[in-house]
């Protein structure tokens, strides 16, 4: 077993193996530490963090739906003051790589809030969500604009010798020309995907269940997208990909990294089973040792088309 | 907290549709607190996606019971599990009743399902405390008294015991009320809610009241479940970590 080499690297980062937990599903990780041993996770990923605490959408926010969830939070978080002080000692207790999900409503709230966090060494990389479906400020209207994703990658890049990855957006035409953008900017890597926008109605009020009107769609529905998704950015621009979308198991896992994902995110499957990271690396240990993979990086982009 | 599998035991079916199923889990049943929840994993695969939250309605022993009626998908493949079939627990989770305040009698107001918690509510209540329990519903059909003590009934149009509002028939009893110290503990829906804390305000008594939210962890990660706090506008509270008992001072509802 212990031959099996689950390592992967997204730069300059290297993680122990390609399991992270994404953003928004994990808070600050203390709540998951009560179930999950959080020193054999491959990382984790921050809720997004603006320069000032956000108080995020008025109630309802969640809404299910077929294989999987509407969420309209709205980037709820404490802010990067807080986070520093009250967050970052607990997370100074495990040995797990430290992503920062920033989210901000300028270019210049990204830097600041860059700036800020790039001091402290507990952080090991940033994902930049330039993608968040659920604010009126920021969020898709850069996810959108293809200017602005090149633009952010280029200013946070400069304010940071750390590993900058970017979350986009699947609600775009050609995702692939987002993360091309991104590479020339100097951006190290790309998550794919953040939510896709999609909303629901009470028939019988008429009116949408979530207090945002539309949420972002995630959880296995939307897995198909994401792999779709990450096979075009794969397939057109020479970039680590963080692949995201609908992952519950290890099979889910190993065909993200076939698609093209170096590494892969686990988020809504969080909420149901808070232990999920942990099965699924045991399970990928399995399945290499059973299929004679020495090292599961071999598995990025193994497709046959 | 825990993660387990738990085999059922037993559904107990009660009138008007409403469903006790009995599950044997001792660690869940050794630790929760009246007011509690477990957040219910209904099925392994995605249809339903989501655990479903449902408040501890009574232990016994190392069996714990959960009290819903067949809404939608989820409570419906709850209603079919057999005896030995399990169901995937997480919990014991939030913040139940606080039972050790100072005051001489527990007065339980439930509306509809909001009965649901209060069996192991009666059960826990200290000795030295009287219990008085009023229930409403639209109609007979909604009322529901399982496991409840020195009942009081109301429906809307009068089809079951006093004709009106359960706070109509708080109002009618404020002299049983006004004998000694009480503490109101509620749960039902959130027209209800709204009143009863109007209620309790205007005469001055202490008042928890459990809440509902759709929420997706149950634990604080999701932050799907806010509900506003009256003493920070900046932050929302929780219903899944900071309640889903709250005191009803506390919440704007």
């Amino acid at each position: 077993m212990s031959k099996i080499d689950l390592s992967v690297t997204i730069g300059s980062l290297k993680l122990r193996n390609p399991v992270l937990l994404a953003s928004g599903t994990v808070g600050y990780g203390n709540e998951m530490s009560e179930f999950i041993d959080l020193n054999k996770i491959g990382g984790i990923v921050t809720k997004s963090l603006s320069l000032k605490p956000r108080k995020g959408n008025s109630p309802q926010r969640i809404v299910e739906t077929p294989a999987g969830m509407l969420n309209a939070i709205g980037l709820a978080n404490v802010g990067v003051e807080v986070f520093l002080k009250e967050k970052i000692p607990f997370l100074k207790n495990y040995d797990v790589p430290l992503i920062c999900n920033i989210a901000a409503s300028s270019i210049e709230e990204y830097v600041e809030c860059t700036k800020i966090l790039t001091c402290e060494d507990t952080i090991k990389a940033f994902e930049i969500n330039v993608s968040c479906p659920n604010v009126k400020e920021g969020g898709l209207q850069f996810g959108n604009d293809i200017h602005a994703v090149g633009k952010i990658t280029e200013k946070v890049k400069a304010c940071t010798n750390k590993p900058v990855i970017i979350k986009l957006s699947p609600n775009v035409s050609y995702i692939s020309e987002f993360a091309k953008v991104v590479k020339e900017e100097g951006g190290d890597a790309v998550s794919a995907i953040n939510t896709l926008v999609g909303t629901s109605f009470n028939i019988f009020t008429k009116r949408p269940k979530l207090h945002n009107v539309t949420g972002g769609l995630s959880g296995p529905a939307i897995k198909p997208v994401a792999l779709a998704k990450v096979l075009e950015i794969k397939r057109l621009v020479d970039i680590p990909i963080i692949g995201i979308g609908g992952i519950m198991n290890w099979k889910d896992v190993v065909e993200f990294m076939i698609a093209g994902s170096s590494a892969i995110q686990i988020g809504t499957a969080n909420f149901i089973n808070p232990n999920a990271a942990e099965e699924i690396i045991k399970d990928l240990e399995n399945y290499c040792t059973s299929y004679s993979i020495e090292k599961i990086s071999e598995l990025t982009g193994s497709y046959k088309i | 907290m825990f993660i387990v599998k738990s085999p059922v035991e037993q559904t107990i079916e009660l009138e008007n549709n409403i469903l006790v199923i009995k599950v044997y889990s001792p660690e869940i049943s050794s630790e929760i607190k009246p007011g509690q929840f477990l957040n219910v994993r209904v099925s392994e695969t995605y249809s339903p996606l989501l655990r479903r939250p449902f408040s501890v309605c009574d232990v016994e022993g190392d069996f714990i019971f959960l009290m819903f009626n067949v809404l939608g998908e989820g409570t419906k493949i709850l209603a079919q599990k057999r005896k030995g079939e399990t169901i995937d627990l997480l919990g014991p989770l939030g913040h139940g009743f606080n039972l050790d305040d100072d005051y001489q009698t527990a007065v339980i107001v439930a509306g509809g399902l909001g009965a649901a918690p209060f069996p192991y509510f009666v059960k826990k209540i200290p000795n030295d405390k009287r219990i008085i329990s009023f229930v409403g519903g639209k109609t007979n059909n909604e009322v529901i008294t399982y496991g409840l003590k020195n009942i009081l009934i109301s429906t809307d149009d009068g089809s079951l015991g006093f004709k009106g509002t359960v706070i109509d028939l708080l109002n009618d009893n404020l002299e049983i009320l006004n004998k000694g110290k009480i503490k109101i503990f509620s749960c039902g829906p959130n027209a209800m809610l709204k009143a009863i804390k109007e209620f309790s305000i205007k005469n001055n008594y202490e008042c928890e009241v459990s809440i509902e939210s759709a929420m997706a962890c149950g634990f604080g990660i999701c932050q799907g479940c806010p509900v506003e706090s009256t003493s920070n506008k900046e932050k929302y509270s929780l219903v899944c970590k900071d309640g889903p008992v709250f005191n009803v001072r506390d919440i704007v509802l």
